[in-house]
Formats: structure tokens, sequence, C-alpha cells
């Protein structure tokens, strides 16, 4: 029982800050261009054009 | 330290602008575009938007809209401006909706863990502390994500109906209420966890629903152009000065230089040219028009620069006529009843009945009230629409993502289901059958090491048949020849000199034409050695267009035409395709026309480009226009089909009549999942943990059958 009374709060801290996250990456636009962002990855920022 | 006083600008006047490019690919142009745009005079920076094939411009506050597109031109892209912000208010609805799902998925999660520990055997004081988490959990994040539902069943409520979201709120308030009284009193089944489940479940439904509409209806906005957002506008000292089209007045004197659109109605004052009238009325030869003539906006100026008087702007103008047309039209589309709703009419009356029956049953049975009302919680919970409120989105996202990769950018779902009852198809002639766009014959004539000289000489104009010639020598890969002297001459055409020789390409004089004069538009190269060459351009066929038209006929959608071009050409391109074809028709006869047919009960296709398409795009049962159409048309369609092909037809028929026949097939699974488990809820056997594995199963087995529609559009 005293296991438990640790164990719950730890979980459900975890899983707010889970809930915390999300909710930051959909504020910060993150969710806004998603094709986008996996293309974004492949520009070498010292390409030559 | 200095502060600015209130009237100084502190941002310097940079202002932000959405435009549309919809030619981005690859992580390449994302890169061209960041980089290459904020180094154009006035342009401090840009970020792409990739899904929504989107550019917003930061740049100075006195650069206007076509300044901007110049610097798009420059770097190689080609831009639109955006109209609307509707899409911006869309992202915030979508936004909102994905909070509620985040928030009923975590808690739906929690607390679905400590039921799981309850299930599995936890004893009275360890119940009840589970059962007050679950309680201080699903309490606030019910009252947060349970807000989209609670509000439409409210608003139904008010206008004495109901929908599907009224024993959606019901059941989820009468869970969390009585599950609340349960472990108040210590009581053993909590059905926290079932609420939570619901309303996950359901938020995804209306997350998939709401995103399939903004991505769709963004990328058609990404294609809508304004016939024309300006003109060149003259002033009293022959200056001119670029005017945005709502802000043109009734006498104002407009330079339209050859190429351009025309933004308002008029009338001719100087010069003389050809207009291109196949926006307005679908007819495909151009008409000549000199000084006291009438032009109206939306015409192309093909030939000269002209003055133009204005005569009527805005709502008088005769396109405003045509929106006035299709205002009417699309009356009749709204009547229609889309499946899922068609559904819920029967559905929710039918499942207040049994939860009442049961309630009733049991106390009249002599069970006391709690046990009464925890049966018909059972029954509410089980027949919640979980499984049918996925059945259709599921099927609908996963079709149009499958046919947005195949090129058709369907607007909403309703498009699917009506147009998988399309059992006619009715095409507009002047850009939907053919492409809309002068095409070059006889470029083979051209001497090939004669071809960059060409090459050239069409990228010194933009004149409508120099940029076809252009794109016809493109596709040949010829690297234009360097030219010296270039001297464009409106309504002649360009000179230059190349290697000392000189060369032109020029409108040609009436002893080349040759022995047989036909109206079709033509222009004389003169490339330094030999005879002039004579270029004729003409309307293609779109390619694939008999195919297509045949497999439209095997899917049971006979075709015909109906143009407003003159009947002599309308009948050449319905011997050649061997389909009936009319023509001469106004935009309110085409209108006329398909309202008779859906009159008699028949479900027409409707497939155009033009602005005088608008009214029967409108009108028809369901329709498609292809991406080379006007913004009228293109916002009249239901789906706008991309590329040259016309196979985008039939693949969309096919496509739909795949979705609706796997929404059926959903909606037997769902229902046969609630005849299954009704009764068992109606003796009282269902227990949370039977209604937690009930409702999953169901949704996930609607889900997976969904996801065969992946390969849809093929």
């Amino acid at each position: 029982m005293n296991g438990l009374l640790l164990l719950i709060p730890v979980a459900l801290l975890l899983g707010l800050s889970g809930l915390g996250a999300f909710l930051w990456s959909l504020r910060s636009g993150q969710f806004d261009d998603l094709d986008g962002a996996s293309m974004r990855i492949l520009i070498e920022d010292d390409e030559i054009i | 330290m200095t502060y600015l006083g209130p009237d100084q600008d502190w941002t310097k006047g940079s202002v932000e602008t959405r435009f549309a490019v919809p030619e981005m690919h690859c992580a390449g142009c994302i890169a061209k575009i960041e980089r290459l745009l904020p180094e154009q005079p006035g342009i401090s920076a840009a970020r792409v938007n990739f899904s929504g094939k989107t550019v917003t411009v930061t740049h100075a506050g006195d650069m206007a809209e076509p300044d901007i597109i110049r610097a798009f031109d420059a770097i190689g892209f080609e831009a639109q401006s955006l109209l609307s912000t509707a899409s911006v208010e869309r992202g915030i609805a979508l936004r909102r909706l994905i909070r509620a799902l985040g928030i009923a998925g975590f808690a739906a999660m929690n607390v679905m863990l400590l039921a799981v520990s309850v299930w599995s055997g936890a004893e009275s004081s360890a119940r009840s502390l589970f059962n007050w988490i679950s309680a201080l959990i699903a309490v606030p994040a019910v009252a947060y994500a349970g807000r989209p539902f609670f509000d439409s069943a409210l608003r139904a409520l008010r206008a004495r109906t109901t929908n599907m979201d009224v024993p959606i709120s019901l059941a989820v308030l009468l869970a969390v209420g009585l599950s609340l009284y349960e472990t108040v009193a210590g009581g053993q089944h909590v059905w926290f966890d079932g609420a939570l489940m619901l309303l996950t479940f359901l938020l995804a439904g209306r997350v998939l629903d709401e995103m399939m509409r903004g991505r769709a209806a963004s990328g058609a906005e990404a294609l809508v152009r304004r016939t024309a957002p300006g003109a060149m506008r003259l002033d009293a000292h022959g200056g001119s000065q670029w005017v945005a089209s709502d802000a043109l007045r009734v006498g104002d004197r407009l330079l339209i230089a050859a190429g351009e659109r025309l933004a308002a109605d008029g009338i001719i004052e100087t010069g003389a040219s050809r207009f291109d009238l196949s926006l307005l009325t679908g007819e495909s030869a151009p008409v000549a028009a000199a000084p006291g003539d009438i032009a109206t906006a939306g015409t192309l100026n093909l030939d000269a620069p002209v003055t133009l008087r204005v005569t009527a702007v805005g709502e008088a103008r005769t396109i405003a006529e045509i929106a006035r047309l299709m205002e009417s039209a699309s009356q009749s589309r709204s009547r229609f009843v889309r499946l899922a709703d068609r559904a819920s009419h029967l559905y929710v009356p039918a499942v207040h009945l049994l939860a009442l029956l049961s309630f009733t049953g049991w106390m009249i049975a002599g069970a006391g009230w709690h046990q009464s009302l925890i049966v018909a919680l059972a029954v509410l919970i089980i027949t919640c629409p979980c499984a049918l409120g996925l059945a259709v989105p599921v099927a609908q996202v996963v079709a149009c993502g499958a046919m947005m990769r195949a090129g058709l950018l369907v607007k909403d779902g309703s498009a699917l289901e009506r147009l998988a009852q399309a059992d006619e198809a009715v095409l507009d002639k002047t850009g939907t059958l053919t492409l809309g766009r002068p095409a070059p014959h006889g470029i083979e004539a051209i001497p090939p090491d004669r071809r960059a000289i060409v090459r050239g000489l069409a990228m010194a104009s933009r004149h409508p048949l120099a940029v076809a010639l252009r794109q016809a020598l493109g596709s040949a890969d010829v690297g234009p020849a360097p030219l010296t002297d270039i001297v464009e001459r409106p309504g002649v055409g360009v000179e230059a000199r190349f290697a000392g020789q000189a060369v032109a390409m020029r409108r040609p004089r009436a002893d080349e034409l040759g022995a047989d004069p036909d109206d079709r538009a033509a222009v004389a190269l003169d490339l330094g050695t030999g005879a002039p060459i004579v270029i004729r351009f003409a309307d293609a066929l779109r390619p694939d267009a008999r195919q297509a038209l045949d497999e439209l006929v095997a899917l049971g959608l006979p075709a015909r035409i109906m143009s407003g071009d003159r009947d002599e050409a309308v009948a050449a391109i319905s011997a050649t395709l061997g389909i009936a074809g009319q023509g001469d028709m106004r935009p309110a006869d085409k209108m006329a026309l398909l309202e008779a047919e859906i009159a008699a009960g028949r479900h027409p296709l409707m497939v155009g480009d033009g602005l005088n398409d608008g009214p029967a795009l409108a009108a028809a049962h369901v329709s498609m226009a292809p991406a080379s159409a006007s913004d009228v048309g293109q916002q009249a369609a239901d789906i706008v089909f991309l590329g040259d092909s016309l196979l985008g037809l039939p693949r969309a028929v096919r496509a739909a009549r795949a979705t609706m026949r796997v929404v059926r097939q959903n909606f037997v699974l769902a229902i046969g999942y609630n005849i299954c488990a009704v009764p068992l809820a109606m003796i009282g056997m269902v227990t949370p943990l039977v209604a937690a594995l009930a409702m999953s199963t169901s949704s996930i087995i609607v889900i997976a059958n969904s996801l065969r529609l992946r390969g849809a559009a093929r």
C-alpha cells in the first residue's frame, strides 16, 4: 500500500508531463506543416545552388 | 533609450502576406524559396508551409502583390495571391479538437490503468482509492473534452431536433454522474473509463473529419486564383499605377497589356486587339475588338495593348451575373443529406427507446431505481455510436488521402457519396475535353539547330502564343540561344539579332498564310536562313480523353458534351470522340438542362472549367474541374483534378464507389456488434469491463476495414 502511494503520483506526474509536452508542441506550431518537416531534414545548410 | 511616437510604425512597415505556390515538390524547392526569395529587393523573409503549399512572405509595406509575384517569378516559381482567411479559422478549430483529443486520450489511458487493477481484484480500501483518483482525473477531462459534443447537443435540443451528439452527451453525463455516486457510496462498478474511451474514439473521428476537410480545402485553395487581381490605371498626367481590382472606379482609364486579363467591364478607347472569351463563353476562336467595342471582365487580351474606359466594376460586372446564377443553383445541393446523418435519424430514437424500455422493464420487474438506471446506462454506453462515428470519417480520410496522391483533390466527404451515385457525365468542351490553351502545330518544321533561337525569341515575350511555343520546345529540352538587341513590338512580335543576323517571331503577313485560310492563330518565324516558317496554334484534345470516356461508359456513366462554343466546333469534337454534343449554350441553359436531369431522377456528374460553367457545376449532383480551371470553376467544383490527363475522372468514380462500399461494410459491422451486445446489456450482463472490450474491438475492426482503401485511387 505504501508503494502505491508513491507510485501512483509518479505515474500521474509522468503522464501529465507527456500531456504537457504534447500541448506545448501543438501550441508552438509543430503540427502545422507535417509534410514540410519531413522534407526540411534533407536541406543542407551550406549547399550551393 | 528613445521611444517611438505613437504615429511611428515600429515594424518599419514590414507586412506578411501569404501566397500559394502549387509547384513545390521537394526539399530543394523549400530551400530555394527560403534562401533566394529574401535576396530579392524589398523582401526580408519567406517561410514555406509545405502541407498547405503556401509561402508566408515578410516584405516592405509599400510592395504590391504583383511585385512579390514577380520576385517569385525571378527565382523560377509561379505564385498566386491567396484570397481568404478561412483556412486560418479552420486551423484553429482543428487545433482545439486535437487538444481535446490529447486530453481525453491521456485521461482515458490513466483511468483505464486504474480500472484494470479494480477489475483484477483490488479490495475495499484500495478500490475506493482508485475510484477516487479516477474521478479526480475523469471529471475535469470530461468537462473539457466533451464540450464539442455538449455544445452541439444543446444546439440541437434548442432547435427541438436530435442528432448523434444527444445520446453521446446523455451517455457520458449519465456515466460520470452515476460513477460519482458509486464512488461516494463505495459501490462496485464505476464507468469513468467507458465514458472517457467513448470521448477519445469519437474525438478521433471528429479530428479526422476536420483534418480531411481542412487539407483538401487548403489544397484547392492553393490553386484558387483571382481572375484578375488588379490593373494598371492611367492618371491624368500620363503616368500609370497598379490598382487592386476592388479599388477600380467607373470612368477609370486602364492600360491592358497583351496577355493580361481584364479586371473590369469597359469600352476600348484606343488600340485594337483580339480577345479570348473562352473563360466567359466557351468560344474557342478569339474575337477582334476595336475602339468603341465593349470588353468584359475575365477575358484575355491576346495581341496588342489597349486602353479601356471602365463602365462597370464589382457586382455590376458581367461576371457577377454568373455569380448570382451560381448562388441560386447551389441551394438544390444543400438538400442532399449525408449517409451518416440519415443513419443517425433512425439510430438516435431507437437508442433512446431501448434505454427507456430496459429502465422501465427492470423497474416493473422489481429492481431498485439504482439498478435499473445502471442497466439503462449500460445500454446507452454499448449503443453509443463509437464505431458508427468512425465508420464514415476514417473511410473517407483514407480514400481522400489515396486520391490526393493520385492528383484528385476532394473538397469534402459528401462529394464522395454523391460521386458514387453519379449515373451520367456531362462535359464542357473548351478547357475540359481540350487543354484550353493553344498548342503549336508543325514545330517539326523548325530545323533542330535553329530551335535555340526560337526559344530565345519566345522567352522574350509574355504573349500567350509565345508562352505556348516556349512550353512546346521546353519538352524537347533546348536551351535558349544568346540573342542581342531584343525588341518586343506590341501587336507585331519580337525582333532580335543572333550572330549578326536579324531574326524575328512575328505576326504573319497575309501572303504567308498560304492557300487555305483558317481562323487559327499563327506566328511566322524568321530564322536568318530560308523562308519564314509559319506555326499554327490550335486547342488540342486532352491526352487519354477517348480512353477516359470509354472507361466512364464502362462504369455506367454515358458522357455527352455541353458547350458554349459554336455548334460546328462542338460537332467536330463530338465526331472525333463518338459522343453526343450540344453547342451554343449560355450558362443559364446549361444550368436549366442539369436541373431538368435532376428533376427526372438522374444524378449527373458535371465536368467543366470556365466561368460560364460555374452555375452548371453548382447545379449538378456532383462536379469536377481541372486544376487549370478559373477560380469560379474550382470553387464550384467538388473535386479538382491535377494534370492534363482526363483519366482522373473514371479513377475518381471508382475510388468513390469503393469508399461507399467500405462505409456500408463499416455500418454493417458496427450495427451487427450492437445487435449482439444490446440484448446482453438489457438483461444486465454488461459490466464496465465488457463494455470497454466491446467498444475498442468494434472500433479497431472498423478502422482496419477502412485502411483497405489506401490503394483505392490506383
